[in-house]
């Protein structure tokens, strides 16, 4: 929590005034209960009219003095925590494009996007709430103690007695009931995810004939949120008529001390009155109290989950040598590289050694969970390797500054995403300041280029959100151009050709080989028909290279390499 | 308007089953306030009897008190049963509501998931239903005691003192005014800020939901700008709408004190003129305080209660929606099916004007292995979900063992149909569950052949309780490939005579895959069998290839005889081989 506070900074003078003017609101609706007592002491036994004039004329100026006075705070706190939560997400949304692939997989984006959502909203109004009622409910309740003892000390005890035994039970029914509550949740979270998991499963569901089924296991997680809805509901229910209970007991307890008090002169009626006004305040305000920890609470939990993602530090130390290579495609080596990702028992990869050529093309083959994909995140540097070196131009890719390296790489990532706005701002993310032609090229090259030709705009044509008017084939070749754009040294093709058919897959692998200054190319893919006219094949197996040389070799030599290629043509096919 | 009272209608009609609930809940409210209302009467008479020094009556305050005792204990004891009385209406009301829409669900054509996101139905049956509790909780908790309140107060006051009565009467409305003013004000500027807010949440959602594609693409700098531009935006318009709103109180509670001072005057004079007692004009000031709370507490639950009628709605179309239509009444049971299959100039569309299929003929014997192949888009899922009768033809017909699927009943034909899709689905549960969720009463063995057949046993067993381990939602912790091979050992376990493989194998590597092919190729005997598949290596094998193109089979043959015609199919394949 402690991290967030600094966020306040700018807003000291609101985080001051917002309370005061609140407390000064306060005071003056403390007075009233005594204007009224000396209109019943006073004004109503005189028979002084002027007098009862006068006293209304001065309540009706401490209301409007306080209505001021409140206004006044609303302002300032509003102003304090809408600005503080607007410089809290600034700030996480900036921190959050600092972390490094490892700290974005061990936290999640998911959870991330929520932080930055609803917890934070949550924490503003939590801000909000306690500048304006955190300490003037509290001081209402001392106030009007306070203001009892002024009345009378053995009247005033009594006060004492009710607000402690008040602030008791609220404290406990509230310990009752928050774990009470956080069970309904989880039981909700229960029956979201069964009917989640049946419209998922529904084609599979009806195959096997289970509706009946799942209607019955449906049916008992809901009965089950039920049965503890109502069982919370109960205890909850209980709040309200004891704090009445109480309040009027004391409220009884206070008019039979003072009969006898008024009987023996020590007490005027007026100042029974008085205190039975306060009486009343106290009960409004500490039901206010009670709902306002309530919400505190839930801020504060999400002020420390928030806080925990501030807490968070990049594991990577960017390095300080530019990357100069301009516009030449890159020499890459990996030396004995071997890599864990956090919290994994075993590498996801060990030993590996190669080297390309600048401007060659390396195939990357080997089953689910062999370490393809690890093996490409190492080269722009999404992950340091946990052993070995990765050298991009001869140099540990280490030692560059992160941006000026990525600059010249390519990645087309496996699921294709394309981001709203026009198809001419998705494609200049490959490189800011590309021109119509620059991006008309790529999108050739990508196979792309006549069906954005043939949307209303062409370039500009708006994407919607996840690009969802586009196919999946359409995306995955759009994702191609956006790569090619950059006219990198480096191109990476994750696995991103699988919604491609043949030939538009050997299509796009020939249009890049006949680029100007075409790029160093590292494929992965599971079929073997993508990487076997590569320069050169890696075959992983388990995390480990198995194979590395051309097909015709590896046919020789490999024989997971075999297996993978006649799983896919057939043993036979290759004699031919 | 109207839509609303139909809404309403069906709302009593759930809370039916709980009238005996629902009466009490409002006798008990109706005692509760009213006696509440009560007690600044006894207050104001205890206060009249404190007179001066030596003339208090103890004897008769102390009857005071004792009376205020009962009521309060009454009081206390009416607002806790009726508040578990709400509840338990609520939540078992809700209940009920849920299970009919969950129900209902089960029963809704395929076409109905297919076409509305995952996500609207479950906020319907979640979220709206949540909702909906909440405002009746908070409908009838607050409505009819609020209701009650006021008339009691109203009469009350009237009975004590009209003239002063009157003047609360007269400057109430003010104080209703002041906060519909506010809120009128405040409602565009809060729906600016909802507008603003859903772009900022838009922007979160695709800038770090692809936190690693930004990286990727070095794009940190321009994510970050383009947030900060718009939260700077939304500050300025959220500071506006927040600090407007947040004066309905303060506006109010100025109204409800000025009131209150109005009372004390009039009061104080008729006082004066002994038209009234100390007593009373304590009870009436108490009651010029808790007045207004009512009306604010009612105008509360009336956008509470619309907000509760609109997601009721919301619920209800989801149990309207037009179930599919149900097996005939005579329609058979099919036990065995032999397997063969006649498609008779079927025709079928998604969308009314798009026809998608149009005319086609299949003839399938028992046990033939049939391959479906051809571009993203030209049927072949379409074909399946014909198969299966997850949607009914538009036109012609489809014949299981010479009698039309839809004269048999779902189930049953669903029954004789083993499928493995690319997408899988496990239930929740452990390992055991899934592979038995066609074959419940498998024996240990059985569930163990069938997985080592389709080679799942040797990572289940690597698992920490093997065959027992729960699997979480959505699978959790297994790998894709993994889920496939469960699927399959179900398809291995309970063997049905018909199966559909939409590329059953496509997550699995080809290695493992060469493995299973045997088992497949095994239970594929005698079975007639639908495959999908984009390697043409694994379709290479059938009896019969059906490429399909635009919905319709442009060629049809096994592989040798395709090739040799030199057709789209033979262009395909050969374009595995092409550089």
């Amino acid at each position: 929590m402690k991290n967030l506070w600094k966020y306040f900074g700018s807003y000291k003078k609101e985080c001051v005034l917002g309370p005061l003017f609140k407390l000064l609101e306060a005071s003056f609706e403390l007075f009233i209960p005594l204007v009224v007592k000396q209109i019943i002491d006073v004004g109503i036994p005189n028979g002084d009219e002027g007098y009862i004039i006068q006293r209304v004329l001065l309540m009706a100026a401490l209301t409007f003095i306080g209505l001021v006075c409140s206004l006044t705070a609303q302002f300032f706190s509003a102003r304090a925590a809408v600005g503080f939560s607007a410089k809290v997400k600034s700030a996480v949304f900036s921190h959050v494009q600092t972390l490094s692939y490892a700290e974005l997989d061990k936290t999640g984006t998911s959870t991330l996007i929520t932080r930055l959502t609803s917890d934070i909203n949550t924490l503003q109004g939590g801000v909000n709430m306690s500048l304006r009622l955190f300490l003037r409910s509290p001081f209402i309740v001392f106030g009007a103690v306070v203001m009892a003892f002024t009345i009378d000390v053995k009247a005033a005890l009594i006060f004492v007695v009710t607000v402690l035994a008040l602030s008791l039970v609220v404290y406990g029914i509230m310990l009752i009931t928050v774990p009470m509550h956080k069970k309904v949740q989880n039981d909700l979270d229960k029956v979201t995810a069964a009917a989640r998991s049946n419209i998922g499963g529904v084609r599979v569901i009806r195959a096997f004939g289970l509706e009946e089924k799942e209607e019955e296991g449906f049916r008992n997680s809901n009965d089950a949120l039920v049965r503890m809805q109502i069982l919370a509901g109960k205890i909850s229910a209980l709040l309200n008529p004891v704090t009445f209970v109480l309040i009027n007991l004391g409220l009884c307890y206070l008019i039979y001390q003072g009969g006898i008090a008024v009987d023996t002169g020590r007490l005027s009626r007026g100042a029974v009155v008085a205190l039975v006004n306060y009486m009343s305040q106290i009960l409004v305000e500490l039901i206010k109290l009670a709902n306002l920890i309530v919400q505190l609470s839930r801020a504060l939990a999400c002020g420390s989950r928030i806080s925990s993602v501030m807490d968070i530090k990049s594991s990577m130390k960017d390095g300080d040598k530019e990357y100069a290579n301009e516009s030449g495609a890159a020499e890459l080596e990996f030396k004995d590289v071997s890599f864990r990702y956090v919290d994994a028992a075993e590498d996801a990869i060990s030993g590996i050694s190669f080297k390309l050529p600048a401007g060659a093309t390396l195939g990357v083959i080997g089953g689910t969970g062999s370490g393809k994909s690890s093996v490409i995140n190492l080269i722009p540097r999404f992950y340091d390797t946990t052993g070995g070196n990765v050298y991009v131009d001869g140099t540990d890719v280490s030692q560059y500054k992160e941006a000026s390296l990525r600059r010249r790489i390519a990645v087309v990532p496996q699921k294709s995403v394309l981001f709203t706005g026009t198809v001419r701002e998705n494609l200049s993310w490959g490189r800011k300041d590309a021109t119509d032609e620059d991006m008309e090229e790529a999108l050739k090259m990508a196979q792309a280029y006549d069906f954005v030709m043939e949307k209303e705009g062409g370039l500009d044509y708006r994407v919607a959100q996840g690009g969802s008017n586009f196919s999946g084939g359409q995306k995955q070749r759009l994702a191609i151009a956006r790569a090619l754009v950059r006219k990198p040294a480096i191109l990476i093709l994750d696995d991103s050709t699988s919604a491609l058919d043949y030939a538009t897959d050997a299509a796009l692998r020939k249009a890049v080989k006949e680029m100007k200054d075409a790029p160093t190319t590292v494929i992965v893919s599971q079929r073997s028909a993508s990487i076997m006219h590569a320069d050169m094949i890696l075959v992983l197996d388990d995390g480990h290279a198995v194979g590395l040389g051309t097909h015709d070799e590896l046919m020789k030599g490999c024989s997971v390499y075999q297996e993978i290629y006649n799983s896919q043509f057939g043993g036979d096919e290759y004699a031919k | 308007m109207r839509s609303n009272a139909k809404i309403i209608r069906r709302i009593l009609h759930y809370l039916k089953p709980y009238w005996f609930f629902m009466l009490c809940s409002v006798f008990f409210a109706a005692v509760s306030s009213l006696l509440s209302l009560y007690l600044p009467v006894l207050t104001g008479q205890a206060v009249d009897l404190l007179i001066d020094k030596g003339l208090v009556d103890m004897e008769a305050l102390k009857g005071i008190i004792f009376r205020m005792l009962i009521i309060i204990g009454i009081s206390a004891l009416g607002q806790w049963i009726m508040n578990a009385c709400n509840n338990h209406v609520a939540y078992c009301s809700v209940r009920d509501i849920r299970k009919s829409a969950f129900a209902r669900l089960q029963k809704l054509p395929l076409s109905y998931m297919d076409s509305h996101p995952t996500g609207d139905s479950l906020s319907r049956l979640i979220a709206d239903v949540d909702t909906f509790a909440d405002g009746l909780l908070m409908g009838f908790t607050q409505f009819f005691t609020g209701l009650l309140t006021i008339v009691g107060t109203l009469f009350l006051m009237l009975s004590i003192h009209k003239l002063v009565a009157l003047v609360v009467i007269c400057l109430t409305p003010l104080s209703l005014f002041v906060a519909g003013f506010i809120a009128k004000n405040t409602s565009s500027l809060f729906k600016k800020q909802s507008v603003t807010k859903a772009v900022q949440t838009s922007i979160i959602d695709e800038m770090i939901g692809n936190e690693k594609l930004v990286k990727a693409f070095s794009h940190e700098a321009e994510a970050a700008a383009a947030f900060d531009e718009n939260n700077a935006e939304l500050e300025k318009v959220a500071l506006k709408a927040i600090f407007f709103s947040s004066l309905t109180n303060p506006s109010t509670r100025f109204v409800n004190n000025l009131i209150y001072a109005l009372v004390a005057l009039f009061g104080g004079f008729a006082v004066i003129r002994g038209h009234l007692s100390v007593g009373s004009l304590t009870a009436f000031l108490s009651y010029a305080n808790q007045y207004t709370k009512p009306f604010n507490e009612i105008s509360g639950v009336v956008t509470e209660l619309q907000n509760a009628i609109t997601c009721a709605g919301r619920v209800f179309e989801l149990a309207d929606e037009q179930p599919q239509t149900p097996d005939k009444e005579d329609a058979a049971v099919l036990e065995q099916a032999k397997g063969g299959l006649k498609l008779d100039g079927v025709k079928f569309s998604y969308v009314e004007d798009k026809p998608l299929i149009t005319g086609l003929d299949l003839n399938v014997k028992p046990g033939e292995r049939v391959a479906i192949v051809g571009p993203t888009g030209c049927g072949k899922t379409t074909l399946i979900n014909l198969l299966m009768r997850f949607y009914d033809v538009k036109g012609g017909s489809i014949a299981v063992d010479g009698k039309d699927i839809r004269d048999y009943t779902r189930k049953s034909l669903r029954a004789n149909y083993g499928m493995v899709l690319q997408e899988t689905w496990l239930k929740p549960g452990t390992i055991r569950d899934n592979i038995t969720l066609g074959k419940p009463d498998a024996t240990d063995e059985e569930v163990i052949a069938a997985a080592k057949n389709s080679h799942a046993h040797s990572f289940i067993m690597q698992l920490p309780k093997q065959y027992d381990t729960v699997i979480g939602e959505e699978g959790g912790q297994l790998s894709q490939g993994q889920k496939q091979l469960i699927c399959i050992s179900r398809i291995m376990l309970s063997l049905p005579p018909m199966l559909i493989l939409d590329e059953a194998t496509s997550s699995i590597d080809t290695r493992t895959e060469l493995k299973i092919q045997d088992a497949f190729a095994r239970m594929m005997k005698g079975r007639t069998s639908f495959i999908v598949a984009h390697r043409l290596s694994t379709i290479k094998e059938a009896d019969t290839i059906l490429v399909m193109k635009d919905g319709n089979i442009i060629e049809q043959g096994d592989h040798r005889s395709l090739l040799k015609a030199g057709g789209f199919y033979s262009k395909l394949y050969r374009s595995q081989y092409e550089m």
